[in-house]
């Protein structure tokens, strides 16, 4: 009796296969790690430590002393600019919520030819961050296209400005970062099955009450993607600021840019950033404790 | 005597170009278990959307109990849907599910959990309060989409071919159930499938339905045994069909020349059309008698053919045939597994006979050309 031909490979190389997709999870996952250790973990580290160094301010050569004082110097110095960085990142959130919001809830379902719009919305993206703002300077200047014609006709007086205000800085920082907020929010919103809106409109839930008991509900994790992809880089921001903010309306990120390339005081740089990092952190799990990671694994 | 519950009036619903609905007719009775049966593309479902409120009719008129609601939303309507994907809310669990239209209509709270807890233990389902759907298998997420349209007492329910996506034997049982709930509740049950089968044994009347019409309305035996078109008498069960000419009328009697030469009758009844129409006469392959054909006269009375035996297939409680009958046509034969008589092997002449009464005639209409373009 001739025995069934199971494989051509020799028993070895059958073996080596096996071992092959035990460990393919890994080798795929192999690539990003790489890149998570080179581009976070190791500058993250770096600037941790860097914060507790010594530096020569001129021959820049920085050894480890464990020196802590620059962080309650930070914070006593500076603490006025992290809380108008939250103030004004919060508010550009805010606004980008309320915003992105219907657009997204109109884009997933209402729209006819969704693609179409999903590429105006990230059309702004293929211009870069800084001339879009610079263009925002353009606009909102005090002899310009909008004030310059208010103030001719004598609707505004003459010394009326937005550039160089907090309004133009969040104002900035929400029209950059829109995107962000409405991308998020349109996944979220995409997801949800129509069917079960029907399923509210059967169960006596008129319009508003089947958006607010099902469309709200379902969107949360949406939400707070939507939220962290907007609130985080927008309270680290210091373009919108430099550009539209003058000199008195400085944030948290300017700060940090001045002390890095201006006076290149790396140690106050480096707690400065993770002073910033830790108030996010802990803000983000207050906050998710509140309405995210609970629901969103619910979800996914 | 029996009151009208749901009443559709010349409906029809165009979907642009397409007409899904087409000039539809429907009265359906209070407390009866109404299915409306067709292949996809038939408009059942459609016309189920419309007395839910889903969709308003392009023409025509919907009554709910006697009210014209056509212009009204679903939520406003007295009805409730099982929806064919279930449709659950997945952020909700098994309790707030159920108890969601409950709510949205401000019963009381104590009320809310009592009917909340009655509709459950109704569908089995105690105990599972707490569950998310997602935690749930398919049979137990529409046992949940059940009870929580039940629990509204809604004037009639809507079902959405609710055993759609539940493997065969949880079907069988879920059928046996969805009976049972129904008569225990004794709400109006719409019930929308494109199995015949499930049709057949939960209903109380049904309407066999395709291109936006209404074929054939009826109780399930009356439409199976005198299907009045071609499309009924093939899509509801299995029909043997030949060609013919309606001959003669006569006493009651009707009689055709099949295009094989042979000669069938049939109660007039069952064939209302002019004589000299081409019709085609249809048994069911279980009204056949099959035997040997020794060259002798069967009983007086019965219809017969004779035929040469092609196929045999042995089911077990039963035996198929196929034979090759007069000028070509194949018949199919069922003959029940009683074990009294030799079955006959292909290859061997056969005579089919069967009783005049459990004959019918159609008129021809192509049906599987246009079947294609319905798809």
């Amino acid at each position: 009796m001739e025995q069934p031909v199971r494989s051509d490979l020799p028993v070895a190389e059958r073996k080596g296969a096996r071992l092959g997709r035990r460990l393919a999870p890994y080798l795929l996952g192999a690539p990003a790690s790489l890149w998570l250790a080179l581009f976070f973990v190791v500058p993250m580290f770096t600037m941790l430590s860097l914060s507790l160094q010594t530096c020569d301010p001129v021959t820049l050569a920085c050894r480890l002393t464990w020196h802590v004082g620059e962080f309650p110097q930070a914070v006593g110095e500076f603490h006025a600019y992290f809380l108008r960085s939250i103030q004004y990142g919060g508010a550009a959130t805010v606004i980008d919520l309320v915003v992105a919001f219907p657009l997204a809830y109109w884009i997933a379902f209402r729209a006819r030819r969704k693609s179409f719009f999903l590429l105006m919305l990230l059309l702004p993206f293929f211009v870069s961050f800084v001339i879009r703002t610079l263009t925002w300077q353009f606009i909102l200047s005090d002899q310009g296209l909008i004030l310059g014609t208010l103030k001719n006709l004598h609707l505004l007086p003459q010394d009326f400005h937005v550039l160089a205000t907090g309004w133009a800085v969040t104002a900035g920082i929400a029209y950059n970062f829109l995107p962000f907020t409405a991308l998020p929010l349109y996944v979220a919103l995409e997801r949800i099955d129509p069917r079960v809106l029907e399923a509210a409109a059967d169960l006596y839930a008129s319009r508003s009450m089947a958006f607010l008991r099902v469309t709200l509900p379902l969107a949360i994790p949406g939400i707070f993607a939507a939220f962290l992809l907007t609130f985080v880089p927008a309270v680290g921001d210091f373009v919108n600021a430099t550009i539209l903010g003058g000199t008195s309306n400085l944030m948290v990120g300017n700060i940090i840019q001045n002390k890095f390339l201006l006076f290149t005081d790396y140690p106050a740089a480096s707690a400065l950033s993770a002073i910033l990092m830790a108030v996010l952190l802990v803000g983000i799990a207050l906050y998710s404790r509140v309405l995210g990671s609970r629901t969103i694994e619910e979800y996914v | 005597m029996q009151e009208v519950d749901v009443r559709l009036d010349r409906v029809t619903k165009d979907f642009g170009e397409t007409v899904a609905v087409d000039d539809l007719s429907l009265d359906i009775h209070e407390g009866e278990f109404f299915s409306m049966l067709g292949p996809s593309g038939c408009g059942k479902t459609t016309t189920l959307r419309m007395i839910g409120g889903f969709e308003e009719p392009t023409r025509g008129t919907v009554y709910l109990g006697g009210r014209d609601v056509t212009n009204l939303p679903p939520y406003r309507r007295d009805v409730n849907t099982v929806f064919q994907s279930y449709a659950l809310f997945p952020h909700l669990n098994v309790f707030e599910n159920v108890a969601f239209g409950l709510r949205r209509k401000k019963v009381d709270k104590r009320d809310i959990d009592r009917r909340v807890r009655e509709a459950l233990e109704l569908v089995d389902l105690r105990g599972f309060e707490t569950r998310k759907p997602s935690q749930m298998s398919g049979g137990q997420q529409q046992r949940v989409a059940l009870a929580r349209a039940l629990v509204n007492r809604p004037k009639v329910l809507l079902l959405d071919e609710p055993l759609g996506a539940v493997d065969l034997k949880l079907r069988k049982q879920m059928q046996l159930e969805l009976k049972r709930i129904q008569e225990e509740v004794g709400i109006t049950f719409i019930y929308v499938t494109h199995d015949q089968e499930e049709a057949m044994t939960m209903s109380d009347r049904l309407a066999v339905m395709r291109h936006g019409r209404a074929e054939q309305v009826g109780v399930p035996e009356d439409v199976y045994e005198n299907p009045q078109t071609e499309f009924v008498a093939t899509f509801l069960g299995a029909s043997n069909l030949l060609d013919g000419e309606l001959k003669e009328e006569r006493d009651g009697i009707s009689t055709v020349l099949l295009s094989g030469g042979d000669v069938v009758r049939l109660p007039s009844s069952r064939a209302p059309f002019r004589v000299g129409s081409a019709v085609r006469v249809g048994v069911r392959p279980e009204k056949i008698q099959i035997e040997a054909d020794e060259g002798g006269e069967p009983p007086m009375g019965l219809n017969r053919v004779r035929g040469l035996l092609r196929m045999s297939t042995y089911i077990g409680v039963s035996h198929q045939y196929k034979v090759e009958g007069p000028g070509g046509a194949e018949l199919t034969v069922w003959v029940q597994n009683l074990g009294a008589r030799p079955a006959p092997r292909p290859g061997e002449r056969v005579v089919l006979s069967w009783r005049p009464e459990h004959t019918f005639a159609v008129l021809p209409q192509g049906y599987a050309a246009e079947e294609e373009e319905a798809v």
